[in-house]
């Protein structure tokens, strides 16, 4: 396998780790308002409190990723989704302060609370429809963006981007579930039920609309051999989906969130399948934007020798915020 | 083509504003993590409830800190591709990996750390605490190495080859790359500039609340400390400052011509201009306060050695010589400021009379932001004197900019604005209302309140709040309600 695809997969990881676990912090944020002010809602940011901070760098390794292994992809998509880039840095500035803001300042938690949600929702619409804007196909001319600084907003962007908000809320929802217990966890399972059906409904929609987008990602999908290939993607989607269902409504502990994962690495892989071997669609394939093979060998030593402890200490850091929060059984 | 030229200076203002702010939250949460480390191994070796005391105390004010360090950082790394987008496609190869090295070795690092050290001290033990302590100090200081490098290879490009496609690629050796000539100076400057910021800023607050109570054992502590290092580091700092403007003088001249403000080239010894207003349409600086050939013995160390002048540079390759000339002013000003306080604090010393001095503790609390200001200026001189390039000698700034239109950088740049002054301001504030409440023995812990264990306090959620726990709090006062 060559250097290339091997930093394909690494960003791809990166993205997906990021997705996931940001993915249920912005989730919090999002559903906030549905949560009674006071313990309710303190208890559901103190689950997120100590972990957030690190699961917002896999967005930085996303985006530092990006610049290192496919600079030419980040200079092209950068650019051409400015408007969102900008919307979703502001937003992660509310949410990110608003974990210390809330409690220095009582008097305005309220105000700190709309700013925590508001961020997060920001930042969750505005990752989605870059996505949907990457997905609907950048255009590049001399290694540059050429387009003009509205193509981001059509209605295929606003449904990913629409997808994405219910899916962070589902992920939010369904890591209170194992977070909390009682009236709070009873309350966290009605909006992850909710959230779900919306997710699974917006994530066939969007499904649906790629294959209509452009006739290269039907092809993907609906011609022999391919669909041999690809056809147990969207079966194994709807099984995960009702099993997930289903666990919202029973398991007491962490089955709805690893299912809800599971859902997101699936739709996730899709996208892959639809847009592979580019990383800008519809021109600049992977190896078009990659950057020469001194860089991608000098990072994957870096990788190589650092992944496994990052991965270690920040699992470390979960096992050591374990359990439900605040309760007897927490201390 | 106007218009061209707005979007780019739009675009440069907006990469200055956004940067600017983003580094005053690494200078004082550099060294801050390690004055915490400090204070944690003090407590640790000693068992003196004073160094807990201060560990609570500042680690509130560095949990909020540090969040507008990470979320003002997290605009940074995007803006590279925003508003640099030419910049990024040729050197991404080059200093891509640079910053990829930083997110792995340090930002994971520090935030992987960060929830334990504000929340974990019941739940992992003392020992594992301090682990997780300097951890974090480890990574701001890692951190710092990486980002550094990536400013410094901007400054002094080297172990680089051009690729047909316009990119710069790395050459055979990275070690080139990463320890190109102005590195390890900035490196020693810019981190020793950390801890005199931190060191300022915690004397300040010490100074202040010895004015109110000279007795408060906290204050003392807190203010002898800071004052060691502003005695100990200042000149260490100057020292490297004036290395680094050697090193600078050898790879970057005209930047050095611009600080020094020399317009014309002097043969036998150039006057060491102190203070005056420099007039670039004339050529000259006028009202000139002057040392004669006093520049040539700190530049070259010989009073009649020759020194070119900015008449040397074609017109369209010097920097803009004004601002240069201020912020490098304003930089030394406060660096020799820092050295008297730092020299009459010993002197407080010698006399056994550091807490009875009042003027000495005003002094301090007048110089508490003043390392903020010498950042800023300093990398002011740094960034606008090597313009009009952005990668020196090879990449002009007007050349690397983002394929945008000026309403939409226009626009992005007044929202940036905004919520920086607003949500930076606010968390400013509330820094400065910790700051305002005396340090005191049981430094509060959490309030159990009747709805459970709510963290009222602020920085740890549930009640794992008092590292060390209650045995290590003498509870001679009552613990206050934070407000
Ligand atoms: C507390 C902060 C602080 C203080 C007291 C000083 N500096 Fe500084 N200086 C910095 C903080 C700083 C900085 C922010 O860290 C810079 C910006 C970029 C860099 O490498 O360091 C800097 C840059 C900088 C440069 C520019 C180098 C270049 O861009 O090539 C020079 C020549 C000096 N300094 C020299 C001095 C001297 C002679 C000082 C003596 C009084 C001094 N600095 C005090
Ligand atoms: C170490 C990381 C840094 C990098 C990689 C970096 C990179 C850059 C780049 C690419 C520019 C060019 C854009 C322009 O000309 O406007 C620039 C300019 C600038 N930077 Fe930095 N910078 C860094 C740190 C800082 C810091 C910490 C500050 C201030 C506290 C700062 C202040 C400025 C200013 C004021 C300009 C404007 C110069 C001008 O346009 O005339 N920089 N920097
Ligand atoms: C353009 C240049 C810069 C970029 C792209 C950048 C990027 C970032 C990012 C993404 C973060 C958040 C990390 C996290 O999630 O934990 C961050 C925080 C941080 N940065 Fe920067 N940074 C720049 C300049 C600098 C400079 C010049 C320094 C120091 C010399 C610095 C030191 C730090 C430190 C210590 C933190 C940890 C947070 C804090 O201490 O407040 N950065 N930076």
């Amino acid at each position: 396998m060559d250097l290339t695809v091997i930093w394909a997969f690494i960003i791809a990881f990166a993205v997906f780790a990021y997705v996931v676990m940001d993915g249920f912090d912005l989730g919090i944020g999002i559903l906030f308002p549905a949560f009674a002010a006071g313990r309710e809602r303190d208890r559901a940011m103190n689950s997120i409190a100590p972990v957030w901070d690190g699961n917002e760098t896999w967005l930085v390794l996303g985006g530092g990723g990006l610049f290192a292994a496919f600079p030419l992809a980040y200079a092209v998509i950068l650019p051409a989704t400015y408007p969102l880039i900008i919307a979703m840095l502001l937003g992660l500035v509310f949410r990110g302060v608003a974990f210390e803001y809330r409690w220095r300042d009582p008097g305005h938690q309220k105000f700190w609370d709309m700013a925590f949600t508001g961020g997060s929702f920001v930042a969750a619409l505005a990752q989605g429809m870059t996505l949907g804007a990457l997905l609907q196909g950048i255009e590049v001319v001399d290694r540059a963006y050429a387009g003009s600084w509205w193509d981001w907003l059509t209605p295929y962007t606003l449904l990913t981007g629409l997808g994405t908000v219910a899916g962070y809320a589902l992920l939010g929802a369904s890591w209170l579930i194992w977070k909390l217990d009682g009236e709070e966890q009873a309350h966290a399972r009605k909006l992850a039920i909710r959230w779900g059906a919306a997710t699974i409904v917006l994530m066939g929609a969007v499904s649906l609309y790629n294959i209509a987008l452009k006739p290269e990602y039907a092809a993907r999908w609906l011609t022999a051999p391919e669909i041999y290939w690809v056809a147990p993607v969207p079966i194994v989607t709807a099984i995960v989906a009702l099993s997930m269902l289903r666990a919202i409504l029973k398991d007491r502990n962490s089955k709805p969130f690893w299912l809800g994962i599971a859902l997101f690495f699936l739709g996730m892989s899709g996208l892959g399948v639809t847009i592979w071997p580019n990383v800008v669609p519809p021109g600049v394939t992977i190896w078009d934007a990659a950057a020469p093979e001194r860089s991608q060998i000098f990072m994957l030593v870096g990788v190589a020798l650092t992944m496994p402890l990052i991965i270690g200490y920040t699992a470390w850091a979960y096992w050591v915020f374990r359990g439900k929060v605040a309760d007897e059984g927490y201390h | 083509m106007l218009e061209n030229l707005d979007a780019l200076l739009l675009a440069r203002i907006q990469f200055a504003f956004t940067v600017s702010f983003h580094f005053f939250f690494p200078a004082f949460s550099i060294g801050l993590a390690s004055y915490l480390a400090v204070l944690e191994g003090l407590w640790l070796k000693t068992g003196k409830p004073v160094y807990l005391d201060l560990f609570k105390y500042w680690l509130k004010i560095f949990a909020i800190a540090f969040a507008m360090g990470v979320v003002s950082g997290i605009v940074m790394s995007y803006q590279f591709g925003t508003n640099w987008s030419v910049f990024s496609d040729v050197a991404g190869p080059i200093l891509g990996p640079l910053m990829a090295y930083e997110v792995l070795t340090a930002f994971f690092l520090e935030a992987g750390f960060l929830g334990v050290m504000l929340f974990g001290m019941n739940k992992v033990g003392k020992k594992l605490h301090f682990a997780a302590t300097l951890m974090v100090a480890l990574g701001t200081f890692v951190s710092a190495f990486w980002i550094l490098s990536v400013n410094s290879w901007m400054q002094t490009p080297t172990g680089y080859e051009i690729a047909a496609n316009g990119q710069y690629m790395p050459g055979p050796s990275w070690w080139a790359i990463v320890f190109n000539p102005s590195f390890p100076y900035r490196l020693v400057h810019t981190v020793m500039a950390a801890y005199l910021t931190t060191a300022f800023v915690v004397g300040a607050v010490g100074a202040w609340h010895l004015l109110k109570d000279r007795a408060n054992p906290h204050a003392r502590k807190m203010f002898s400390m800071a004052m060691w290092m502003a005695a100990i580091v200042t000149p260490l700092q100057i020292f490297a400052g004036d290395m680094h403007g050697l090193n600078t003088l050898e790879h970057q001249p005209a930047k050095v011509m611009a600080m020094e403000g020399h317009y014309q080239s002097h043969p036998d010894g150039a006057p060491l201009i102190l203070f005056g207003i420099p007039d670039s349409e004339a050529k000259t600086v006028r009202y000139a306060i002057e040392i004669p050939k006093a520049s040539s013995f700190i530049l070259k160390h010989d009073w009649d050695a020759p020194l070119a002048g900015l008449d040397t540079i074609p017109d369209d390759e010097e920097p803009p010589v004004g601002m240069v000339f201020w912020s490098f002013r304003v930089m030394v000003g406060i660096g020799f400021a820092m050295l008297g306080i730092g020299l009459w604090s010993l002197w407080g010393r010698v006399r056994g009379r550091l807490y009875d001095m009042p003027w000495l503790h005003r002094a301090a609390v007048l110089m508490g932001p003043s390392g903020f200001a010498a950042v800023l200026a300093g990398w002011i001189t740094t960034e606008v004197g090597r313009q009009p390039y952005v990668i020196y000698g090879l990449l002009r700034t007007a050349d690397a900019a983002s394929p945008l239109d000026a309403p939409a950088v226009a626009a992005s740049l007044l929202a940036f604005i905004l919520v920086y002054f607003t949500v930076f301001g606010i968390g400013v504030w509330y820094i400065l209302k910790l700051m305002g409440k005396a340090p005191h023995a049981g430094e509060y812990g959490v309030k159990r309140g009747d709805t459970g264990p709510i963290r009222t306090a602020g920085i740890t959620p549930g009640l794992t709040q008092n590292p060390g726990g209650e045995e290590a709090l003498p509870s001679a006062r009552p613990e206050k309600e934070p407000v």
